[in-house]
């Protein structure tokens, strides 16, 4: 039972990180019909942005992650002014736009690798004390993250509830056309979104890189299809689900190890190939997700 | 190695293209033609390769009867991740393949007993026999080395021996598939591309048409895996992360979609940049390390994706009309 609640836990910790990135990732998804698949290179520069400020510089991390989500919303609305607008206006259609995510995915991972190499770096944080809550372990990074994303998570409940321009990303990701006649300009709330979602993507990015003590380029691709399966386990487009997928995949993956399971549990190694069947049996069944309401897919 | 006029640098080149020649033919049926968005064609050239060496090294059986069971396998593996998803929205279809391809490679990594885990085949055949489940084909290699000094003499080496066989079956394969996409077969493909509803209306089965174009495609990416563990007789889960997949995609859209003469050019433009900037060493590559170049390719082939897709989405040779854009 104790083996199960500390599962529990490290699920969280796991689930709220694709939470927050998985939002991002969902409303462009949603409003843009863009997969960006460059999504995951945008935690990576957020890492790496904080890193830059914590290491190089020597300040505290709390002002890295500020930093890393100033600058990933600069990348993520300088991209959609340079790049995907453009693009946009040729009238390119999801494949295109697809293909084109793909290739920005490259350019920015191996520029990030040019630049700060491939060897693991890690914050100048001591983080490693281990906190007994019961039967549970947690170090101490694994419990800034939660109490971080569980801020970040009602953060963006709110705004998206509650604020006007919450509910414009609503409307514009449930149908762009509907929300442009009522009046939305679709324009600037597109711009909005990338900004929303690329900080929250630099900030999962710094909370990852802090989770999993040390770090490099590639940690943003292996992410990557985790955060799709939570997307589409929530619902394309739809950020609640989103953060409910992440969660509810962290979770899965983490409790698919408990040995009192069959078969001893799965395996540790083979939790990432959890998420993957989760991900291909959730578009088989239920291709509209938890929340997704049934429509073409 | 030094300049361009280096023989075994172009021989080198040159069955790099041939095997993503072939490659690319099979991703060029799946999604020129049928429009289906497989991004997870890695896998059956990953499957090829490891199903032929499994059975050679753990079963002991003749290299060639492998290579036909993994081309069997490769297929079968084709209709088991089509028939759930072939159905689904292009864009679902690729991340669902995606993670199929990622699946395939966890277990290359993991069933260390099965496929030799990280190090890939040299743990497979234990120390000592290393690379031992080729041997067929090195004697194969070495006959067909013979028959060739018969026509080019002292030029017949191993690499231009190797970049003859790739090149014979790749080209083949391509005639082939001229004949089968110019077939009633592949006019019920392209019209499956172009509008699945009028295709069904007029009495088609969608539905097994994709599922035949997604095998084949396998079969086809699995002969491109035998090939490339034949080239490359260590291989490891490493060489079929999803990065492969994507190399297909920039050749099949450099050539052209629908294009399949255009996939060899593709190929060659691509290998030329992949192997040019690891093995050219002048000036200005020179001043470049070799860990930064590799970065550098991969930047160049990133912008050569959004450059396709921003200014000629129909490639070299194709036809704007056949290009996928819904």
């Amino acid at each position: 039972m104790n083996e199960l609640l500390q599962l529990i836990a490290n699920g969280l910790v796991t689930g709220s990180i694709i939470a927050i990135a998985a939002i991002g990732l969902s409303l462009v998804y949603g409003i843009l019909k863009i997969v960006n698949f460059a999504h995951g290179e945008y935690l990576v520069f957020g890492a790496y942005m904080a890193l830059v400020v914590n290491v190089t510089w020597g300040q505290s991390l709390v002002l890295g992650a500020l930093f890393a989500m100033v600058m990933t919303a600069l990348l993520g609305i300088a991209l959609e002014f340079g790049l995907w607008r453009p693009i946009r206006k040729r009238g390119a259609g999801i494949v295109s736009l697809f293909i084109v995510s793909i290739g920005l995915a490259l350019v920015l991972r191996n520029s990030i690798l040019l630049w700060q190499g491939g060897a693991p770096r890690r914050y100048d944080v001591d983080v490693f004390q281990v906190y007994e809550l019961g039967p549970i372990r947690l170090s101490l990074s694994q419990i800034v993250v939660i109490i971080v994303a569980s801020v970040a998570i009602v953060a963006v409940g709110l705004l998206l509830a509650r604020t006007t321009l919450g509910k414009a990303m609503r409307a514009l990701s449930d149908s762009r056309d509907l929300a442009s006649v009522s009046g939305i300009d679709t324009d600037r709330i597109t711009a909005y979104t990338w900004i929303l979602g690329s900080a929250l993507a630099g900030l999962g990015g710094v909370l990852q890189g802090l989770v999993q003590n040390a770090f490099e380029p590639n940690m943003g691709f292996r992410l990557l299809l985790l955060i799709f399966a939570a997307v589409i386990l929530g619902g394309v487009g739809s950020a609640y689900g989103a953060l409910v997928g992440g969660l509810v995949l962290g979770l899965m993956m983490e409790v698919s190890t408990w040995s009192a399971l069959p078969a001893d549990g799965v395996d540790a190694v083979y939790k990432p190939v959890v998420a993957f069947v989760v991900l291909i049996l959730v578009l088989i069944f239920r291709p509209q997700g938890i929340f997704g309401r049934a429509r073409t897919v | 190695m030094s300049g361009l006029a280096n023989v075994q640098f172009w021989a080198f080149v040159g069955v790099v293209a041939g095997i993503y020649t072939i490659f690319a033919l099979g991703l060029q049926l799946q999604f020129g033609f049928t429009g289906l968005l497989n991004f997870g064609h890695v896998a059956f050239m990953a499957i090829g390769a490891y199903t032929m060496a499994i059975l050679v090294v753990k079963v002991e059986w003749p290299l060639w009867l492998s290579a036909l069971v993994a081309i069997a396998v490769s297929m079968l593996f084709g209709l088991i991740i089509g028939l759930p998803t072939v159905r689904l929205r292009a864009d679902y279809l690729a991340i669902t393949t995606i993670a199929f391809g990622e699946i395939i490679r966890f277990i290359a990594v993991n069933q260390q007993t099965l496929t030799g885990g990280p190090q890939g085949t040299i743990n497979l055949t234990g120390a000592g026999r290393a690379s031992s489940y080729n041997r067929e084909w090195l004697d194969f290699q070495a006959w067909a080395q013979d028959q060739l000094e018969v026509i080019l003499g002292d030029h017949a080496t191993r690499d231009v021996t190797m970049l003859v066989l790739v090149w014979i079956v790749a080209i083949v394969l391509i005639i082939l598939l001229q004949f089968m996409v110019h077939s009633p077969w592949g006019r019920v493909l392209r019209s499956v591309r172009e509008d699945e509803d009028a295709t069904s209306a007029l009495g088609k089965n969608v539905f097994s048409y994709k599922l035949q174009s997604l095998a084949v495609g396998a079969a086809i990416g699995a002969i491109a895996g035998l090939f490339f563990a034949f080239q490359f007789s260590f291989f490891s889960p490493q060489d079929f992360d999803p990065l492969t997949t994507f190399f297909a995609y920039v050749i099949v859209l450099l050539g052209g979609t629908a294009k399949n003469w255009g996939v060899p050019v593709g190929a060659l433009i691509f290998a030329f940049i992949f192997a040019g900037t690891r093995f050219l060493d002048f000036w200005p590559l020179s001043e470049i390390t070799s860990a930064d170049r590799a970065f550098l390719r991969l930047i160049v082939v990133g912008l050569i994706l959004i450059g396709l897709m921003a200014f000629r989405p129909q490639g070299i040779f194709g036809k704007k009309e056949e290009m996928v854009l819904e």
